[in-house]
């Protein structure tokens, strides 16, 4: 309407309404006062559901903070018997399998986030990548029964050949029984592998033209257009997809928990089985017996909501340091 | 090679529209040699033909300017230089370009492209540090050792005009710096690995006019050790920098001329009704 009395010509400028200021009222019929307290409000209901998630873990665990102090994140023992609760083997269950699983997942999903985008065929990559974005989609209690029935077979067969070559190092010494920190972690890369995949081919689609034909026309190969200046200019993207895909690996309990052996222990070999979390929290949540007992598990939920956050911030402190090597170097 | 090569006679620039120099003047001027030789060259983007029946010679060290309205086909001849069309699916080409004495499509497109360097419409740095831009070429070739890159390097940007601007700050990021720097600096990565020919894609219209004066004077200075080919919509600046140049229309070379030729007395009633703008 504004638009529309100022393009028409000859109308007195008092009639046009240029002088008058706005009263909230009229802003608020105009819509953009509308959009502003829809947005404000979606954006603080995020930082007060946040707020009461972790003020709720702090009251719940009250009981078994006043008992443990900062002894419960550094002792190995969980006995509920005797009311003895440490967080350790699960913290340590937590970060192995989420870390060992990125370490498999990176490769993998951004080796196929690169084919997708740069060397296939657009009709197979949007093929793929469909097939891809399924795997996310596929509930996490389906890849724990893929583990139990398919992975942990497979790796069970295929283990004593693995540890004749490797089984000096202390990481694969010892008995293999199948349910392993090793086997979650695997099931874990398989299902973050997708996350990476999409996200990054996505990132990698979006690099401009412009990049990739400055970088040919210094008569660069496919390969030195991808590696020089299509992943460095899609490097942030990328690293967003990690970050994703960690978060799923931490929190993940129905997969993990099928296959990792549940047993509270601490064990350098990642052929021994072990316990996450999320793993704990859900199993022994329903018989938690006594006050200490469900402030423990609870408490452990604050340990994993602050073991998120710092590997997180640890991740993101990599890419700023990273990101400033690359412009100095 | 080039002793192989012999020079030619100008009035064979544009073979197919038999231009002739009037007067005498063409005579006293020094006869350069060919750099590219184009011959009855046809493109074509699908069924869309781009380019039709394109006959002429780009003279060695001299500005080459190529100049029409939009969807005249020059980018795209430009492109067909380094073989970057190529890159685009559905295209095809038709016909032959000697680089010098070679076939062009027989020399392999990275290799080409190495000897036949190009800087687009907008500037386009890596974001990587200054120094790493300019040294980005050099690393896909040969290990050349530290101390080599970095005399290149600086001896590229010091050709590019931009050394004393940039020279305390090499190790920041070239997204940094100004976008007529940029442009230099996309310049100075083009000549760190020693191209024959440079070849320019309207590189002055996302620029101020500080940085376009820049960016020209710095053209009579490359030309001593480069053929320029430039494509520009700005019929001044052609007038400015240009030794030669080709009017295009409709995918046609439809004059190829010395610079004064071409806007003091062109040949063709199109070419004048162009620069004169009656029309495009």
């Amino acid at each position: 309407m504004a638009n529309a009395a100022l393009s028409t010509p000859g109308v007195p400028m008092q009639s046009r309404g240029l002088e008058k200021k706005q009263t909230w009222l009229e802003r608020l019929r105009k819509g953009d006062e509308v959009v502003h307290l829809i947005t404000l409000a979606g954006a603080w209901s995020i930082i007060v559901i946040t707020g009461l998630l972790v003020q709720h873990l702090w009251v719940y665990s009250a009981i078994a903070r006043h008992t443990f102090g900062w002894r419960f994140l550094f002792t190995s023992t969980w006995d509920p018997v005797n009311g003895l609760f440490g967080a350790w083997p699960f913290v340590y269950g937590t970060i192995v399998t989420s870390i060992l699983a990125l370490v498999i997942a990176i490769p993998i999903g951004l080796g196929t986030a690169i084919f997708l985008a740069e060397l296939a065929p657009r009709k197979v990559s949007d093929a793929l990548t469909f097939l891809v974005e399924l795997l996310a989609a596929v509930p996490s209690v389906i890849y724990g029964l893929v583990g139990i029935f398919l992975l942990i077979p497979i790796l069970t067969t295929a283990m004593p050949y693995f540890q004749k070559v490797f089984g000096w190092l202390p990481i694969f010494s010892g008995t293999f029984y199948g349910v392993s920190y090793f086997s979650a972690a695997v099931i874990l890369a398989i299902m973050v592998v997708p996350f990476i995949v999409s996200i990054s081919r996505e990132v990698l689609l979006a690099v401009p033209v412009s990049q990739r034909e400055a970088m040919m026309a210094l008569g660069a190969t496919k390969w030195d257009v991808t590696w020089r200046a299509v992943v460095p200019y899609a490097r942030q993207g990328i690293m967003g997809s990690i970050f994703l895909a960690l978060a799923r690996a931490l929190g993940e309990t129905m997969a993990v928990t099928m296959v990792i052996g549940n047993v509270a222990q601490v064990s350098t070999s990642l052929l021994a089985p072990g316990y996450t979390i999320a793993a704990v929290i859900a199993n022994e949540f329903t018989e938690a017996t006594g006050d200490l007992y469900l402030h423990a598990l609870i408490e452990l939920g604050l340990v994993l909501f602050a073991v998120t956050m710092i590997i997180n911030a640890l991740a993101r402190l990599l890419m700023l340091t990273m990101k400033g090597h690359e412009v100095t170097g | 090679m080039k002793t192989l090569m012999k020079p030619f006679d100008l009035s064979q620039l544009s073979k197919a529209h038999e231009v002739r120099f009037a007067g005498s003047e063409g005579m006293e001027e020094q006869l350069p040699w060919p750099q590219f030789t184009v011959a009855d060259l046809n493109f074509f983007y699908g069924r869309q033909q781009a380019l039709k029946n394109i006959n002429l010679i780009v003279p060695n060290k001299r500005v080459t300017a190529f100049i029409g309205p939009s969807g005249c086909g020059k980018t795209t001849l430009l492109r067909t230089f380094n073989r970057m069309n190529e890159t685009v699916p559905g295209t095809r080409v038709e016909g032959s370009i000697r680089l010098g004495e070679k076939d062009l499509f027989s020399i392999p497109a990275t290799t080409l492209r190495r000897v036949v360097g190009m800087v687009f419409q907008k500037p386009t740095p890596f974001p990587k540090s200054i120094f790493e831009n300019v040294a980005y070429g050099l690393h896909l070739e040969h290990r050349l050792r530290r101390s080599e890159i970095a005399d290149k390097v600086e001896r590229s940007l010091r050709r590019a005009a931009l050394w004393d601007e940039v020279k305390d700050k090499l190790n920041q990021s070239a997204n940094g710096i100004s976008g007529g720097q940029q442009q230099r600096l996309c310049i100075a990565r083009a000549l760190a690995v020693d191209p024959e020919v440079l070849l320019l894609d309207e590189p002055c219209s996302a620029l101020d006019p500080i940085s376009t004066a820049k960016i020209e004077d710095l053209l009579f200075e490359l030309k001593k050790f480069c053929t320029i080919i430039i494509v520009t919509h700005n019929m001044l600046q052609a007038a400015r920098v240009a030794d030669y140049v080709g009017f295009f229309l409709s995918g046609e070379l439809i004059e190829l001329n010395r610079s004064k030729q071409i806007f003091q007395n062109p040949e063709k009633q199109e070419t004048q009704d162009y620069i004169t703008g009656r029309f495009g």
